[in-house]
């Protein structure tokens, strides 16, 4: 298992170091620097703010320092756009809120998933199993950016439940139609793969013994079919924590919670770099990290797996 | 995002697929065809596609405004008077600027359902060439071109795509060149689990045993019989194509005004839905709901169609 987890952590770190240097390099070569505004600044007042931010060094320097401020302080520089602030105030004033909602999300798009994959299966070509995958192509194609607006829509404008937006400190209106509005794709995919999965497991030979023996359906069910059935379901976790992280960002610009998204879609129209960076590569390390447990849990369910 | 639409098991169960001679006699496309025209749905779904291109190509000509026109009478009062309306010509009612919603829709639409098919193209083209070659090599090359591809799979690559087209301006080309360079990851692993199995086959054989070069075998004997499979894969990608490009534009970093797409269109509809102009949300969300069933089912069609394990 430490052999594993060496091996991929072999991975993991050029991997980020090419998503640094990649993203590094492309802000570098970008037309329009952090500092053009309405007026030109006096070419002095410009050497100093380059200077300030180390931006008069040789690109390999810049990258040099900002990959060791990283690695030995977690320091992602100082944001242009927000004067006073860091990278790091940002990341730490919208992560809170982001990991919240995007927990719950996570839970919800699980459970609810799995659930309803296991009785669309168990009760296959019913009424219930139509449902469910009615349910799941339904979902397919209403992505966050369309259910968002519509759960509003219906919610906040119609029937006037929920606000329609703001965060105050995750009190519980706050967080539903987020959580709605990011899980649902991720459930319905969800479902999917384990009815497929459990139908094939329910199919196979052990199981028919089971049955055989006389057993309760629900004990066929839990004790042995659900752990195969549920190994394709893991392995899509990745995407989906992927998919939640993007997501996120429209989550927060549509809904104001004042996550990463938003600070990440604000510099990007407004050009703060270490920022974006910052964001991204938080992400990309998030998502490496994720990975690896993902593939740690695997090992650990399905014992024919070694690494 | 292709996640949200085809999980890896899909991608798995794609891959693992053996591809089959044809039988005797019927050929497999022929047989594929008739497969297809029975699966009703898959049909239907052809035929809202075939009206939506219509409607994209030709939707201008019945247009009474320009996209970009602002209907002055019209400005300042949009919630009393902007609501569609056959008398004034604005058949799906003006934006909040007073724009006509239907030139708009027909603009978008255009925009949505290029990015679509480019992007699917591109990444068939690029994903389908790396992934045969990968395949057909094997050995070394295989592995680094596939730890190459893993490791842009493990990369968030909406956050790339979006540091993309801050660099370098917010542009459709741009766009198309950042959704090409990300979407041919999953085609590259079909195309070389495809190509595994293809090249054991005797008449590659018999090509390496007369002298063939590699290039020629994989253009020549590889690829033409991966193309099943590519389609079918190809045809989903469309729809994730195009929510991938929603999702940019629906944040304000996609398209720029005045063009618009699917997305953008939301978006603005989705920002002013409390003054009670709901036309303006609900004309671009049926268009693109409606698209990305029609494009499912038709996938799902020549899944079935063309998916030998399925016979």
């Amino acid at each position: 298992m430490i052999y594993f987890l060496l091996k991929r952590l072999a991975v993991a770190v050029p991997t980020l170091l090419i998503l640094i240097v990649v993203s590094y390099v492309l802000m570098y070569a970008a037309p329009g620097g952090p500092f053009d505004t309405e007026r030109t600044l006096p070419p002095e007042v410009m050497a100093n703010l380059q200077h300030k931010y180390g931006l008069d060094q040789p690109l390999a320097v810049q990258i040099w320092r900002y990959v060791v401020s990283i690695v030995t302080e977690f320091d992602f520089g100082p944001s242009f756009q927000y004067t006073d602030q860091s990278v790091n105030d940002i990341i730490e004033q919208g992560f809170p809120v982001t990991l919240t909602y995007g927990g719950w999300s996570f839970l919800v798009a699980v459970l609810v998933g799995v659930s309803l994959g296991i009785a669309a299966a168990v009760h296959h070509n019913t009424l219930l199993d139509y449902l469910s995958v009615g349910v799941s192509i339904g979902a397919q194609v209403l992505p966050n950016f369309v259910l968002a607006p519509i759960l509003t829509l219906i919610f906040t404008l119609w029937l006037a439940w929920l606000p329609g937006g703001g965060w105050q400190g995750g009190h519980w209106p706050y967080v539903i139609m987020p959580v709605i509005a990011l899980s649902t794709s991720f459930m319905a995919s969800i479902a999917r793969i384990t009815r497929s999965s459990m139908l094939e497991v329910l199919n196979a030979d052990f199981i028919r013994t089971a049955r055989a023996k006389g057993l309760p359906m629900w004990r066929i069910v839990f004790r042995h079919a659900l752990k195969p059935a549920l190994l394709p379901v893991i392995s899509y976790l990745g995407p989906a924590f992927v998919g939640m992280i993007t997501g996120s960002v429209v989550i927060d610009v549509f809904f104001a919670t004042g996550g990463i998204g938003q600070f990440f879609v604000n510099s990007a129209l407004n050009r703060d770099y270490p920022v974006i960076m910052g964001i991204t590569i938080l992400a990309g390390g998030l998502t490496i990290l994720f990975n690896t447990v993902v593939d740690l849990l695997y090992a650990w369910i399905d014992p024919r797996i070694r690494y | 995002m292709s996640p949200f639409i085809f999980g890896r098991r899909a991608i798995r169960s794609l891959s693992a697929a053996s591809v089959e001679d044809a039988a005797g006699g019927r050929s497999l496309w022929r047989d594929a065809r008739n497969r297809f025209l029975r699966n009703r749905a898959a049909v239907a779904s052809l035929a809202v596609l075939v009206l939506l291109l219509v409607f994209a190509l030709f939707g201008d000509l019945f247009a009474a405004w320009s996209n970009e026109e602002i209907d002055w009478a019209l400005l300042g009062n949009v919630a009393e008077e902007g609501a569609p309306s056959l008398a004034n010509g604005h058949y799906f009612g003006v934006d909040e600027l007073g724009r006509d919603l239907f030139a708009r829709t027909v603009q978008g639409t255009r925009i949505s359902l290029m990015v679509g098919i480019l992007g699917a193209l591109i990444s068939m083209v690029v994903g389908t060439l790396y992934g045969a070659v990968a395949g057909y090599f094997g050995g070394r090359v295989d592995s680094v071109m596939m730890r190459i591809v893993d490791v842009m799979m493990a990369i968030p690559y909406m956050f790339v795509l979006i540091l993309f087209m801050v660099v370098f301006g917010r542009s459709i080309l741009i766009l198309f060149v950042g959704i090409g360079l990300i979407s041919w990851l999953d085609m590259a692993r079909i195309a070389r689990g495809q190509t595994l199995s293809i090249k054991k086959r005797e008449y590659v054989e018999a090509a390496v045993a007369i002298g063939v070069r590699p290039a020629r075998i994989i253009l020549r004997h590889v690829i033409p019989n991966l193309l099943g499979v590519i389609v079918v894969y190809a045809t989903l990608l469309v729809p994730s194509m195009i929510i991938y490009e929603s999702f940019i534009s629906f944040l304000g970093l996609g398209v720029q005004e005045p063009d618009t797409s699917w997305g953008a269109l939301i978006n603005d509809g989705a920002s002013q839905m409390q003054y009670g102009t709901l036309w303006q949300l609900l004309f671009p969300l049926f268009f693109f709901v409606v698209t990305l069933f029609a494009l499912f089912f038709l996938g799902d069609g020549l899944r079935d169609a063309l998916d030998p394990k399925d016979r």
